[in-house]
C-alpha cells in the first residue's frame, strides 16, 4: 500500500483524479437516493404553495438571517413534542428553497407558529420584542413598517419558484402582483382572486393594521402566520399514532 | 510590485480589469431597481481601484533577469496583509454580535447592524477572509518550495488572490444589505459563486502548472493537503450553490433543491466546508511551518497518509450528523455518525503526528512562541476532533444540537486551531518574506499567545457551560411529568455566559491587533537583511522567456 503511494505522489494529475474519486464516493451515497427512493418524502395531497405575499415575507425573514437564531425543524424527541407540536415532517419542507431548518436556537423553534399569536401580536413584538417580552435577545425590526413592499417582480419570483420545481400555475404568476396587495387588503377588489387560487383557508388579513399600503411587515407576518400551516400531514400522523 | 510583472502581464491585467469593470457597469444597468445594481458598483469600482494601482507603474521598465531567478513572492506579501486585515475586521464583528446577544439593543434601528445580517460577516469574514487570504498566501509560498519551482507565471496569482478578494468584498457587503442565500457559510448570492468559480479554476491550474515543473520526484505532503482543499472546495460549492436566478438583473436566487435534499446538501457542504477548508488547508501549512520551525523532518511518512486519506474519504460522510432526529431518512443519519466516529482516527493521526515532531525540539516550544502557537494548534485539533466525533453521536447530539454547545466546538476549532496554526505560521513566514532576521517583537508575539489561549479558554468554557445547561433545562420534566422550563427561562439563563462569551473574544481580538502591529512593524522598519536569504532560491530555473509570457 506504501509502495503504491510512493508511486501516486509522484504523479500530478493520478494524484487529482484519486482525491476526487474518494472525496465523491460519500456524497453519492447519501444524497442522491434521497431524490429516488419514495419514502424519504411523504405524501400530503392537502399541502398548499406560499401566497406571493407569503413568499416576499420568506424572502425578508431570509434577508434578515432570523434563521441563524430560529430553527423550523422539531426532531423526534418527547420534550422538542410536547414544547413546540408535532415533529416536522419531511413533506412540510418540499416547497422550500432553500430549507430553513437552522442550526441554533437562541430563540425557539417556530416551525409550528402559525396561528399561535395574532397578527397585532406579531407586529407589535417584531417593532420591539422587549416590550411584550423584556428578557428578549432578539433585534427591534422597526425598519419592516417604514418599507414598502416591493411587490411588481413577484410574478418573476413565482416563475423561478417554477423553474426549481414549485407548481405554481400561469394564472398565479400573472396575478402574482395583486394576489400580494389583496391578500394584505380584504376589502379591496383583489382579494377574492387571492383565495380562488390559493383556497379558502388563506389567511386574508390587514396584517400591518394599515389598509391600502404594502409593507415588508405584512409580508413578513403573513409568512409567520403559516408557518406549519401548509399541509395537516404532521398533525394527522400524530392523530394516528395516538390511536 | 506592478514593476516586476513584465510589460505583456500589464497589458494582460490592463485588459482583465476593463472586462471585469464593463461586467460590472452592466449588472448595474440591468439591475436598476434591485440592490444587484449595487453590487455591479461595487465590481466595477474595485476593479478601477486596482487599475489605478497598476497604471502608476505601467511603463515601468522590463524587471530584471534575476528577478525570475527567485521564488515569486509579491502575492504571498499582499495576502499575508489582507488576511490580518480580514482577521481584525471580522473578529472585531464577532465581538460585537456576542455583544448583541447580551445587549440587543446594540442594533441602533439600522437594519445592516442587525444580528442576523451582521453574523454571516463575522462567519464569512473569519473563514474566507482571514482563513481564506492566509491558505493562498501560504500555498503559494509552500508550493514553490516544497517543487523548488518558481510559480508558472506572474499574473494568474494575482488575479487568484485579488479576484478572491472580490468575491469576499461582495459577500461581507452583500450581507450588510441583505443579499443572502441564507445557507450557511454558502450565503453569497449566485453572481458572486459564479466568479468564485472562475478564480478557483485559476488557482488550480496554478497548482497544476507548478507541479508540473517542479524539480523533486515527490509530491510533498502538504501539497496533497492543499491540493485536497482546492478540488474538494469546488466539488462542494459549485453542488451547493446550484439555484435559479429570478432574472438576469436580480440579486435573488431560488436553491434548486428543497426541503430535505436541501438540507442534506447544504450540511454535506457545510460539514465540508469545514473539512477541506478548515481541516484540510490548514493541515496543508502544518505539515510545512511545523516541522520547518521546529527544525525536525515528519515524524512519520505513513501517519501521514493514513491520515490524509482517512480525512479525505471519510469526512464527505459526516455531513448528516447535523439533521440528527430531523425529517432526515434514518439510515443517512446512521451513516453520518458512524464515520463521524471512525473519523477520529485520521484526525488523531495528523495530530499526533504534528506532536511527535516535536520531539527533540521541546525546549523550541518552550523558548519559541511561535512554535509554541503551532503546538498549541495541534492540540486543538485534536481536542476539537474528539469533541467533534463524540457530539456526533445520536443520543450527545439530542442534547447539545440547537445550542451553544455548537457554538463553542466551533470555536474550538476556529480559534484554537485554525486561528492558531494561521499565527504561527504567519509569524514563521513573515520574516523569511521580508528578509528580515526576526520579527519586530518577540514579546509582543508571547503577549499575543498568551491573550489568545486565554481567550478562547474563555470563550469555550462559556459556550461549553451555556449550551450543555441549555440543553438540560429544555429535557427536564417536573414530578408531574410537564416540563420545568419555558423557553424564556434558558434564555435568561444564558445571559452571563453571553457576557462571559463577549469578554473571551475581546481578549482574542486583542491578540490579533497586537499581531497586525507587530507584522506591521517587522515590515516597515528598516532592518538588516537576512543572511540566509540569500538561499532561498529555485533550482536551475529555465530561460526568463518561457514564463515571461502570461497567457501561457
Amino acid at each position: 500500500m506504501f509502495n503504491f503511494h510512493y508511486r501516486l505522489e509522484r504523479n500530478a494529475m493520478g494524484l487529482v483524479a484519486a482525491i476526487i474519486v474518494v472525496a465523491s464516493i460519500g456524497g453519492l451515497i447519501e444524497i442522491a437516493p434521497l431524490f429516488t427512493i419514495d419514502e424519504t418524502v411523504e405524501d400530503a395531497p392537502d399541502m398548499r404553495v406560499y401566497t406571493p405575499l407569503e413568499l416576499a415575507g420568506r424572502n425578508i425573514y431570509v434577508r434578515e438571517g432570523c434563521y441563524a437564531c430560529h430553527s423550523q425543524m422539531i426532531r423526534t424527541l418527547r420534550d422538542e413534542v410536547e414544547r413546540y407540536g408535532p415533529y416536522s415532517l419531511a413533506v412540510e419542507s418540499k416547497y422550500d428553497h432553500p430549507m430553513l431548518w437552522g442550526s441554533k436556537r437562541t430563540g425557539p423553534d417556530i416551525a409550528r407558529l402559525g396561528g399561535k399569536y395574532s397578527n397585532e401580536w406579531h407586529v407589535a413584538h417584531l417593532y420591539n420584542p422587549r416590550d411584550l417580552v423584556p428578557e428578549s435577545k432578539m433585534p427591534a425590526y422597526r425598519w419592516l413598517l417604514r418599507n414598502a413592499l416591493k411587490i411588481d417582480d413577484l410574478g418573476e419570483h413565482l416563475a423561478a419558484m417554477r423553474a426549481v420545481g414549485v407548481p405554481y400555475t400561469d394564472e398565479m404568476i400573472a396575478n402574482a402582483t395583486a394576489d400580494a396587495y389583496g391578500q394584505a387588503n380584504p376589502d379591496s377588489g383583489q382579494a377574492s382572486g387571492v383565495t380562488e387560487r390559493y383556497g379558502d383557508a388563506t389567511n386574508l388579513s390587514l396584517f400591518d393594521g394599515k389598509p391600502g399600503t404594502l409593507t415588508e411587515m405584512d409580508a413578513i407576518v403573513a409568512y409567520l402566520q403559516i408557518l406549519g400551516k401548509l399541509t395537516d400531514a404532521a398533525k394527522q400522523a400524530e392523530q394516528a399514532r395516538v390511536e | 510590485m506592478i514593476a516586476q510583472l513584465t510589460a505583456l502581464e500589464r497589458t494582460y491585467a490592463a485588459i482583465i480589469l476593463v472586462v471585469i469593470m464593463c461586467v460590472g457597469v452592466a449588472m448595474a444597468v440591468v439591475g436598476r431597481g434591485d440592490l444587484f445594481a449595487v453590487h455591479g458598483w461595487i465590481i466595477a469600482a474595485y476593479a478601477m481601484a486596482v487599475m489605478v494601482v497598476l497604471l502608476r507603474d505601467i511603463d515601468a521598465p522590463e524587471p530584471w533577469e534575476e528577478h525570475f531567478r527567485e521564488y515569486y513572492d509579491d502575492p504571498t506579501k499582499v495576502g499575508i496583509i489582507l488576511s490580518l486585515i480580514w482577521g481584525v475586521i471580522a473578529m472585531a464583528i464577532g465581538v460585537w454580535v456576542a455583544s448583541l446577544l447580551a445587549w440587543p439593543d446594540l442594533t441602533f434601528d439600522a437594519a445592516w447592524a442587525s444580528f442576523g445580517r451582521l453574523r454571516p460577516v463575522h462567519t464569512s469574514g473569519v473563514i474566507f477572509g482571514f482563513g481564506g487570504n492566509a491558505l493562498i498566501a501560504t500555498s503559494f509560498h509552500v508550493l514553490q518550495r516544497t517543487t523548488r519551482a518558481r510559480l508558472p507565471d506572474q499574473l494568474s496569482p494575482w488575479f487568484v488572490l485579488l479576484g478572491y478578494n472580490l468575491f469576499c468584498v461582495l459577500a461581507a457587503t452583500g450581507y450588510l444589505m441583505g443579499m443572502t442565500q441564507s445557507k450557511e457559510y454558502a450565503e453569497p448570492e449566485w453572481y458572486a459563486d459564479l466568479w468564485l468559480v472562475v478564480v478557483w479554476v485559476v488557482y488550480f491550474a496554478i497548482y497544476i502548472r507548478t507541479l508540473a515543473r517542479r524539480r523533486e520526484p515527490h509530491i510533498y505532503v502538504a501539497n496533497w493537503y492543499y491540493m485536497a482543499f482546492i478540488l474538494v472546495v469546488a466539488i462542494l460549492h459549485i453542488v451547493n450553490n446550484l439555484a435559479v436566478p429570478v432574472s438576469i438583473g436580480h440579486a435573488k436566487s431560488y436553491s434548486l433543491f428543497s426541503g430535505v435534499q436541501d438540507a442534506m446538501t447544504q450540511w454535506w457542504y457545510g460539514h465540508n466546508a469545514v473539512a477541506f477548508f478548515l481541516t484540510s488547508g490548514f493541515l496543508g501549512m502544518m505539515y510545512y511551518y511545523l516541522p520547518k520551525r521546529a527544525g525536525r523532518p515528519i515524524y512519520s511518512y505513513r501517519m501521514s497518509i493514513i491520515s490524509f486519506w482517512g480525512i479525505t474519504f471519510m469526512y464527505m460522510w459526516a455531513g448528516s450528523h447535523h439533521l440528527h432526529y430531523t425529517a432526515l431518512p434514518h439510515w443517512v443519519q446512521t451513516l453520518g455518525m458512524v464515520f463521524s466516529l471512525v473519523l477520529l482516527v485520521p484526525s488523531w493521526a495528523s495530530a499526533g503526528n504534528a506532536l511527535l515532531t516535536l520531539n527533540g525540539a521541546w525546549h523550541k516550544v518552550r523558548d519559541d512562541a511561535v512554535l509554541r502557537f503551532m503546538m498549541l494548534a495541534a492540540i486543538f485539533y485534536g481536542i476539537t476532533t474528539f469533541e467533534g466525533s463524540f457530539m456526533a453521536i445520536r443520543a450527545v447530539n439530542s442534547l447539545s444540537h440547537y445550542t451553544d454547545w455548537t457554538v463553542g466546538h466551533v470555536h474550538v476549532g476556529a480559534l484554537g486551531w485554525v486561528a492558531m496554526i494561521t499565527f504561527g505560521s504567519l509569524y514563521a513566514l513573515v520574516p523569511w518574506m521580508w528578509k528580515r532576521p526576526a520579527l519586530y517583537s518577540a514579546r509582543l508575539v508571547e503577549v499575543h499567545f498568551w491573550l489568545a489561549l486565554a481567550g478562547t479558554v474563555v470563550y469555550v468554557f462559556a459556550m461549553w457551560n451555556s449550551g450543555i445547561i441549555q440543553g438540560l433545562m429544555w429535557r427536564t420534566y417536573d414530578p408531574n411529568g410537564t416540563l420545568t422550563y419555558s423557553f424564556l427561562d434558558t434564555l435568561v439563563a444564558m445571559h452571563p455566559y453571553y457576557i462571559a462569551r463577549a469578554f473571551g473574544g475581546l481578549l482574542f481580538l486583542t491578540g490579533i491587533v497586537i499581531a497586525f502591529y507587530n507584522i506591521w512593524m517587522t515590515i516597515t522598519l528598516p532592518a538588516p537583511v537576512d543572511e540566509g536569504a540569500a538561499s532561498d532560491l529555485p533550482v536551475e530555473p529555465p530561460a526568463p522567456r518561457a514564463w515571461a509570457q502570461a497567457g501561457e
